[in-house]
């Protein structure tokens, strides 16, 4: 009974590591721009096509290579790549819509169209066939009783905490991160300050896009099966989990990723799974009303 | 005299188109075409209500199509029609073309009540969260839909085909033409009659400012539920009239996407724009069943022109990518959609002359 418990947590552990990691990038946007990037479920699913591509692309090419140095090439690349994604979304779509100060939800309609442009475009160009991620390193199992765990499963959910701190250490103690708060305080009066808005409004880009490029990766060593519509509904409960979590604050993203990863295991292990989203949406829905910013959220008061 | 005759016009229309449809001149796929711009207008027109009028971002438009759909569906199967799982039918199928409107009705008024779900939260949340808790309505409401195998689960439900014929036996008209142009001009008389009247100027006073409406006594929370509740009544009309038109549904048509579709028409007509809805609504619906033509022409073009390979065919997958581009290529020219918050009338003062529309 234990070792099941036990087992569960970890499995929760990880699942819900992907969803922080894809929600820190739903929250930074958010936080910087209180814009809601519908495609980052998206940008998350090319960054594990990306990293497919780059693995076959190094496991043929590159004979005799071991496993690791494929995997440390691979990651940063793609983290890269899948940043020039979101970057390019940035630059074509939300800046000039931004610039003409067109009302926030055209924009967010804008973003939910980019996804749905990146998800059939990806299905028109490659097609329907379901891609299988190459095994880039040998999976190692450790049995402790009878809670075994596994090498990939250690390096997700370490990852996510690191990228967390990472974050975390950015947003709050760098000039950068000052910038990026200092917008989301008063877009007003930031570029009077002299701050280059755009400039940071990029860097926020990056960062989101190239943690959803390592989810990516982290996703497709995992479940290594792809097709084009993986990230739409990861996507979503990714929005809800950094809701859940009080949208705009790091905290909240990374633990409204785990609430949802716990929520859903816990469902699937006592109930039958097709009832996983009916129960894990109605209890974050409660916690909605009861707490209706979000966890670490903080309700802004209105000047009259 | 001339006040009335944009609306002659209209149901002159209205009687050509069903009469052309009788007697065959147009066939059932335009008819399908024509059907389905009626429910889109319905869908976008509603969704108006709360997304352009109220200002918010509701998005799970979808979740209240379906409980329309299937309350009128069972309903209607469970009421007329022999069935595995209801039996033999209690009233005689003669008795459904009166009581179509009594059952499209109730599956808005279920609607209109789980719009409460939605409704209530937004009492003390707006914004963003509101958004989330209406994505997660639209979740919730699939996946209730896909647990309940007494209505097929998620192999969909079905058997309204039964109800349209039986319809057709009594008096041989395509109703189910006539009921959508029924609904069609029912909502868009009923919002026009909602956003005019005191609720209509509560819930734009709601949008500007609504520390400030509260102040000038709006009661802002009856405001919303009424707002809500008429929205979702509506696209449960919507819903239930999609179920007889298709006479199957299952709980995959109304996810995100169909959602998705319900925003962009909003967005793209104008918010707070009741002629917007129309106008974008016909032209959504347009687009996506010319591109079912105009796909296979591109496709022959380029291949006539060399430009990609002889092995590639661009299918009707394109036809997602394509829309969205054309959208958010709109969105960049004129960010505020076609209409802005203006209608027909006030860019065209002279058309008042025509019409009286309260």
């Amino acid at each position: 009974m234990l070792e099941s418990i036990i087992q569960n947590l970890f499995n929760a552990l990880q699942w819900g590591s992907f969803y922080s990691l894809i929600a820190l990038g739903y929250t930074l946007v958010y936080g910087v721009l209180t814009l809601i990037n519908f495609a980052h479920g998206d940008i998350f699913m090319v960054g594990a096509y990306i990293a497919f591509f780059l693995a076959t692309f190094f496991l043929g090419s590159l004979q005799g290579i071991p496993g690791w140095v494929t995997l440390t090439i691979t990651i940063p690349l793609t983290m890269v790549l899948t940043a020039c994604v979101g970057v390019a979304l940035e630059r074509i779509a939300y800046r000039p819509l931004r610039r003409k100060g067109a009302n926030r939800l055209y924009v967010v309609i804008t973003a939910l169209m980019c996804g749905l442009i990146l998800e059939n475009g990806n299905l028109a160009l490659l097609g329907a066939s379901r891609k299988s991620f190459p095994e880039m390193i040998d999976k190692v199992v450790y049995t402790i009783g009878s809670v075994s765990l596994t090498n990939l499963k250690i390096a997700v959910i370490v990852s996510a905490v690191l990228v967390f701190i990472l974050l975390q250490f950015i947003v709050t103690q760098t000039r950068i991160g000052m910038a990026m708060r200092a917008i989301s305080y008063d877009k007003f009066a930031v570029p009077l300050m002299g701050i280059p808005i755009d400039a940071v409004i990029v860097f926020t880009f990056v960062l989101g896009s190239s943690m959803a490029g390592l989810a990516g990766v982290l996703y497709s060593m995992s479940y290594p099966i792809l097709d084009p519509y993986m990230g739409a509904l990861i996507g979503w409960k990714a929005f809800i989990a950094a809701v859940v979590g009080g949208i705009g604050d790091i905290r909240g993203a990374f633990l409204g990723g785990f609430l949802l990863g716990f929520v859903e295991i816990l469902v699937v292990a006592f109930f039958p799974s097709t009832f996983r989203d009916l129960i894990a949406f109605s209890i974050l829905l409660v916690i909605l009303i009861y707490k209706p910013t979000g966890l670490f959220g903080v309700a802004k008061t209105t000047k009259i | 005299m001339q006040r009335l005759s944009i609306p002659l016009m209209l149901t002159l229309l209205f009687s050509a188109l069903i009469a052309a449809s009788q007697t065959g001149l147009i066939d059932l796929y335009i008819q399908s075409v024509i059907m389905f711009i009626g429910i889109n207008i319905i869908l976008s027109s509603s969704l108006n209500i709360v997304n352009g009028y109220m200002g918010e971002f509701a998005c799970g438009h979808a979740a209240f199509m379906a409980i329309g759909a299937y309350v009128a569906s069972i309903l209607n199967v469970w009421l007329f029609t022999k069935d595995k799982f209801f039996g033999s039918p209690l009233l005689p199928p003669e008795m459904a073309i009166y009581c179509f409107p009594l059952v499209l009705m109730a599956g808005g008024t279920v609607a209109a009540f789980a719009g409460m779900l939605v409704a209530i939260p937004s009492f003390k949340t707006r914004g963003d969260y509101l958004a989330i808790i209406t994505i997660a309505a639209n979740f919730i409401v699939t996946s209730t839909i896909i647990n309940m195998s007494a209505i097929g689960g998620a192999r969909g439900f079905m058997g309204m085909k039964k109800i349209v014929f039986a319809m057709e036996d009594v008096v041989d008209l395509p109703w189910m033409l006539i009921w959508v142009i029924i609904g069609t001009v029912f909502s868009v008389w009923l919002i026009r009659r909602y956003v005019s009247s005191t609720y209509g100027k509560g819930i734009i006073a709601i949008h500007q400012d609504e520390i400030a409406a509260e102040i000038m006594g709006v009661n802002t929370n009856r405001m919303k539920l009424t707002a809500f509740m008429i929205s979702s009544g509506l696209a449960g009309l919507a819903g239930a009239l999609f179920a007889h038109i298709l006479g199957y549904i299952n709980p995959g048509s109304f996810g995100i996407l169909k959602s998705t579709e319900c925003l962009v028409m909003v967005y793209l007509g104008g918010m707070g724009s009741l002629s917007g809805s129309v106008i974008s609504a016909i032209l959504f619906t347009l687009l996506l069943e010319g591109l079912r033509f105009v796909i296979p022409w591109i496709d022959a073009g380029l291949h006539w022109l060399n430009l990609i390979p002889d092995a590639y065919e661009i299918s009707q997958v394109w036809k997602w990518v394509i829309i969205p581009l054309i959208l958010v290529l709109l969105m960049q020219f004129r960010p505020e959609g076609i209409m802005g918050n203006k209608e027909l009338s006030d860019i065209f003062p002279r058309l008042r002359k025509w019409y009286q529309f309260k």
